[in-house]
């Protein structure tokens, strides 16, 4: 984000609060030394001074300068969506990591027929301020899709059916925030044009996933044509092994109670 | 999150990397999975990972809260493989990463044949995954692509420093430290080796791949694009 930066007026390193999305990588990320403050920045100007290099590990914070401020709401939502080590009991927010197909094949979150969209905004190191999400949820709320219940975005939504933020979280800016959809694979290029359409008027990057099915074969000859046939060069994906099991006491009395059918596992 | 999906590159820069981790699912199989968390990444340990992780402790290489100034000098560099595997001590994804196809392809296997009941997935090149799925005996359940960023593009670093920071899927390690660390690379102020320690201390979860870094690291010294 570039946040932290030296401020002429008191000649001290100071973090732009409009900027910052509370990844909190430069208190966790950066070791740190305990040395005192005013020596190390004399030792700095005597160097300066000598037109000399200092050379020192470029991720050490010689005086472990950074302390973790206590957040409040609506801020506190910029740390839930930017810092994967946060704990998010605090914001109501579940995390903002999603499943998605990494457990399909225990959840049966994304069925054969179904296309699974993570809808990435900020990512990668841009960041994204909520408004502008806004403008894909809502476009994505009129084309009649619906937004994945477990998913951290989803719950940030005043009304889900319209895809309409909280109004206290919208001048927040994060690091990244994955908007997480399900449609029918006859949808995929209708849904791929609109995300294109919109993220002309967001400004951010915006990364695409796409999860689904494989055949009884682990083929998956469905959704990939369509995506070449856009366009797209596809050349990573991550594949789920089919290899998962609910093992869960509860979940398995569920599965085992007569009548009900089982989800989809393999 | 997705955070090992979208690492830029083509399929043929993700030659040296191979991402296998094992999830549990919230309410599925997470219940007494820390001991099949810790034994997934024990199994992996004999074909030699470049890193492996778990996104609450880290990675095998973490910042230090207490450094002493002598430290400058004399760094401790060594992946602690051990640390990472004692640690885990939460329900949550355990991730190895490979930098050859033939050890992911051979723990795949194992990882299989042990039977842990986990979801496990793996994150590479689309034909690299299919090979191994042919190696060990496994047909694909369900499958992620990434198509990549869009948008504002222009916001973007240009493609060496891309591949270095998206090894973090998390975005931890900023594209300001990747270009520092290019510039002492050529600068000659580093090795390629020592400065990939300082990029994977900021992987809060461990991915970052430090085989691939070096080497994009080692191209970068003569070549910027």
């Amino acid at each position: 984000m570039g946040a932290i930066y030296i401020d002429p007026a008191i000649n001290r390193a100071t973090v732009n609060r409009d900027e910052c999305v509370e990844c909190y990588a430069c208190y966790y990320g950066l070791s740190t030394e305990h040395l005192n403050p005013p020596f190390v920045r004399l030792v700095r100007k005597i160097f300066q001074l000598g037109r000399l290099r200092f050379d020192p590990e470029p991720d050490v914070c010689p005086t472990a300068a950074f302390e973790p401020e206590d957040l409040q709401w609506p801020r506190v939502v910029r740390r839930a969506f930017s810092d994967p080590r946060a704990t998010h009991e605090s914001t109501g927010v579940q995390g903002r990591g999603t499943e998605e197909v990494k457990t399909n094949d225990v959840t049966g979150r994304v069925q054969w027929g179904e296309v699974g969209f993570t809808i990435e905004f900020g990512r990668p190191g841009v960041g994204v301020w909520l408004h502008d999400i806004q403008k894909m949820t809502w476009a994505l709320a009129k084309a009649g899709v619906a937004f994945e219940k477990k998913n951290p975005f989803t719950l940030l939504m005043s009304d889900v059916s319209t895809g309409t933020l909280r109004p206290d979280v919208l001048d927040e800016k994060v690091l990244s925030a994955i908007v997480e959809i399900k449609v029918k694979v006859d949808q995929t290029q209708q849904i791929i044009e609109l995300v294109r359409e919109v993220e002309k008027d967001v400004d951010t990057v915006v990364a695409l996933g796409v999860g689904t099915r494989c055949d009884e074969k682990g083929e998956e000859k469905l959704v990939a044509p369509i995506l070449e046939r856009m366009g797209y060069k596809l050349e990573r994906a991550k594949t789920n092994m089919g290899l998962g099991r609910i093992t869960n006491l509860a979940e398995k009395k569920k599965e085992e109670q007569p009548g009900e059918i089982p989800s989809e596992t393999r | 999150m997705t955070n090992t999906l979208h690492r830029y590159g083509d399929a043929e820069s993700f030659r040296d990397d191979y991402i296998v981790f094992a999830t549990p699912s919230s309410d599925k199989n997470d219940e007494n999975s820390i001991p099949k968390l810790k034994r997934f990444l024990e199994l992996a340990l004999p074909f030699k990972p470049v890193s492996i992780g778990d996104p609450v402790h880290g990675g095998t290489l973490r910042p230090s809260r207490d450094l002493h100034t002598k430290s400058n000098w004399r760094r401790d560099m060594t992946p602690d493989f051990r640390t990472v595997i004692e640690g885990i001590d939460a329900p949550a994804s355990v991730v190895a990463i490979f930098d050859n196809q033939a050890a992911a392809k051979q723990f795949l296997k194992v990882a299989m044949e042990a039977n842990l009941g986990l979801s496990i997935n793996m994150s590479a090149s689309i034909e690299g995954v299919k090979e191994c799925c042919k190696f060990a005996g496994i047909v694909r359940h369900s499958i992620g692509y990434s198509l990549g960023f869009e948008g504002a593009t222009d916001k973007l670093p240009n493609g060496q420093l891309l591949k270095l920071t998206t090894m973090c899927g998390h975005g931890m390690v900023s594209a300001s430290l990747a270009k520092k660390m290019i510039d002492w690379v050529k600068e000659g102020r580093r090795t390629p080796a020592q400065a990939v320690t300082y990029m994977a201390r900021f992987c809060s979860c461990g991915v970052f791949n430090p085989a691939r870094a070096q080497r994009i690291l080692e191209d970068a010294r003569k070549k910027m694009e």
